[in-house]
């Protein structure tokens, strides 16, 4: 019985929305032209992008079948696929390709853990919980360039670094740890950054828990580690995988740490991909080359942004519309 | 029809049982139990943590004030002579123009992300197109592909229009940077925009832009503050771009802060003042509006 009564009116409450839809828009021009003033404030976003970003691509594949020294006038002309044998051929890449993954991965799984401990603990009332919150998010604002020199001098130097201080007691003493261990040195000042940002998205989706099924569990005796496995992680899962894939988008792009701490060293210990691409260019100046890497760079990296876009789209596969 | 079916007998069932909880928590509260010892560690572990974390900023603040001597010792002073001598290099060191520079382009930046944005998120989610899934995911392809791979192209064009070390560059290429988060961020607080809210609206004959200015962008006014400061942070923050394509007329904050590495030498005192200068707008501004990040970075992710 309920059905046949609350289908009809679900129904009204449509064809009232529709009429009203209709009535906004004119109706004069019919379902196509209703469709295109839908679509007509995407425009601007579109073709921004599409110029900004595309064009560039496209010229980068145009660019990798030249070669072309910046330094060297005229010596822009068309060399077909040697570029990429050369970009394939030099051991440098691969290292790079398989550093990037490494360090992104690391940086992202070690935030993400460190992200969710942090939120579970700012989840609770207790005193100074605001301030708590404002020092812990501090690392995610300051600027990459300024936090890559703070850990390069005052936390890692074997000398003066806070680091060797805390370490001495336990018979550490004067380690390079940016040349001694480049690639955790790196993946720390990196995971520091951004376990913050970790920190906020799980958050977000521990607040939006209900506490009444929480206590219920409680009542019904859950222990913390059942609470938790059974109930708090499959709701906050959809929250971790956003941050995992938000996080990779930005970390894979991590520069200004390299830049500024190892300069890709020591040898290629830290060289990832932006920075083997800026050697490429800006120090060899191999427009040829550089572009070839790029090409091969982006089609990787869409081919993992195929996978984990499908990841995603499950998040977003049960974002009802409106109404 | 006064016996209770089964279902809602076992409701009824749970409801006393979480009052009784409830009852006998709120007496626990009162009582030096266990839980509570337990809770109070909990809290100083937090407080622990959290002053780990945040140490390394600390440590750069309380070193921009040190005489330089006093920045090289061990065991490390926390305890010394407070010094502005640093400050006062770094101010007379030509830090405003680089300031200047980037206040222009993350104003200008974000102004554009958001008036480019807020009409697609727009259509996104209120009055969705059809493929609107298919959109929200090509936003979301182009944040992940590499800007590395398209800086050949972008420099060569640069140096042919003469754009390089102009301001202008970086705000070009700061907008589609920010813009699919910014999308994402936006769409997501638009739809906690309540549907009946917008019908009566529409009923009451709102034209498009009552609706806009008098129901929408009173609620979803956090949501922009919130997006607002994420392209703030992130266009604030770029390095890549700024120190491969401006230098000595455009350079922003980071690209003064690596030229002052090179030129003054790596002298702590000096480059941890400079730093704090650096880092200075984007933490205050991220402190101010730390709630709204809380709610905006979740990117409307489970609706």
């Amino acid at each position: 019985m309920g059905d046949t009564v609350t289908a009809p009116s679900r129904s009204t409450v449509e064809r009232i929305r529709h009429v009203l839809d209709r009535r906004r828009e004119g109706d004069s021009g019919g379902a196509g032209r209703r469709r295109w003033v839908r679509r007509l404030p995407l425009l601007p976003a579109f073709v921004y992008v599409i110029v900004v970003t595309q064009v560039p691509f496209i010229a980068t594949i145009w660019y990798s079948f030249r070669s072309w020294n910046l330094l060297i006038p005229g010596s822009n002309h068309f060399t077909g696929l040697r570029s990429y044998q050369e970009v394939f051929a030099d051991p440098t890449f691969l290292i790079a390709v398989i550093n990037t993954v490494e360090l992104t991965a690391s940086a992202v799984i070690i935030a993400m853990l460190v992200g969710i401990g942090l939120a579970m603990l700012l989840n609770r009332e207790f005193f100074g919980r605001g301030v708590v919150r404002t020092l812990l998010i501090t690392p995610f604002l300051v600027m990459p360039v300024a936090s890559a020199l703070l850990w390069k001098t005052t936390m890692y130097d074997p000398l003066y670094g806070l680091l060797d201080f805390v370490l001495s007691p336990f018979g550490i003493h004067h380690v390079a740890w940016l040349s001694t261990f480049p690639m955790p040195a790196i993946v720390t000042i990196l995971a520091w950054e951004w376990a913050p940002f970790m920190m906020l998205i799980v958050l977000a989706g521990l607040q939006s828990e209900s506490l009444e099924v929480l206590e219920a569990a409680k009542v019904d005796g859950a222990s913390t580690v059942q609470t938790f496995t059974r109930l708090t992680f499959p709701h906050i899962r959809p929250y971790v995988q956003l941050g995992v894939l938000l996080g990779s988008v930005y970390i894979i792009q991590a520069f200004g740490e390299i830049f500024m701490d190892t300069a890709g060293g020591p040898g290629t210990a830290t060289t990832n991909l932006p920075y083997y691409l800026y050697e490429q260019v800006f120090n060899a100046y191999n427009v040829g080359v550089g572009a070839a890497a790029g090409v091969i760079v982006l089609i990787g990296t869409e081919i993992v942004a195929i996978f984990a876009l499908r990841l995603v789209s499950s998040l977003i596969a049960g974002t009802a519309m409106i109404g | 029809m006064t016996t209770l079916s089964p279902v809602e007998g076992a409701t009824a069932g749970n409801i006393a049982r979480v009052l009784a909880y409830r009852r006998s928590r709120r007496s626990h509260h009162k009582l030096f139990g266990r839980a509570r010892l337990f809770g109070h560690a909990w809290s100083v572990f937090t407080w622990l943590i959290a002053i780990v974390l945040f140490f390394p900023v600390f440590w750069m603040v309380l070193t921009a004030f040190k005489p330089e001597v006093s920045a090289y010792t061990v065991p490390p002073q926390i305890i010394f002579h407070p010094t502005l001598s640093e400050f006062a290099q770094v101010l007379s060191g030509g830090i405003l123009k680089p300031f200047e520079h980037s206040a222009f382009v993350t104003a200008v930046s974000t102004a554009a992300v958001l008036v480019i944005s807020f009409p697609a998120a727009y259509a996104l989610s209120v009055r969705p197109v059809k493929r609107w899934r298919d959109t929200m995911f090509f936003f979301l392809t182009l944040k992940m592909l590499p800007p590395v791979a398209g800086i050949i192209p972008i420099y060569i064009v640069a140096r042919n229009l003469h754009l390089l070390d102009n301001d202008w560059l970086l705000v070009i290429l700061y907008v589609p940077m920010n813009l699919p988060i910014a999308v994402w961020m936006l769409r997501s607080f638009l739809l906690e925009v309540p549907r009946e809210v917008l019908d009566a609206a529409r009923v009451d004959g709102a034209n498009v832009v009552t609706e806009l200015t008098r129901v929408i962008l009173p609620i979803v006014r956090p949501g922009i503050v919130a997006t607002a400061l994420i392209c703030v942070i992130f266009s604030w923050n770029e390095f890549f771009f700024a120190v491969n394509l401006t230098a000595t007329q455009a350079g922003t904050m980071p690209v003064f802060l690596v030229g002052f590495l090179t030129t003054e030498g790596l002298y702590w005192a000096k480059l941890c003042a400079a730093s704090t200068l650096c880092c200075l707008p984007v933490i205050l501004a991220g402190w101010i509006a730390q709630k709204h990040l809380v709610r905006g970075l979740a990117l409307g992710a489970i609706k």
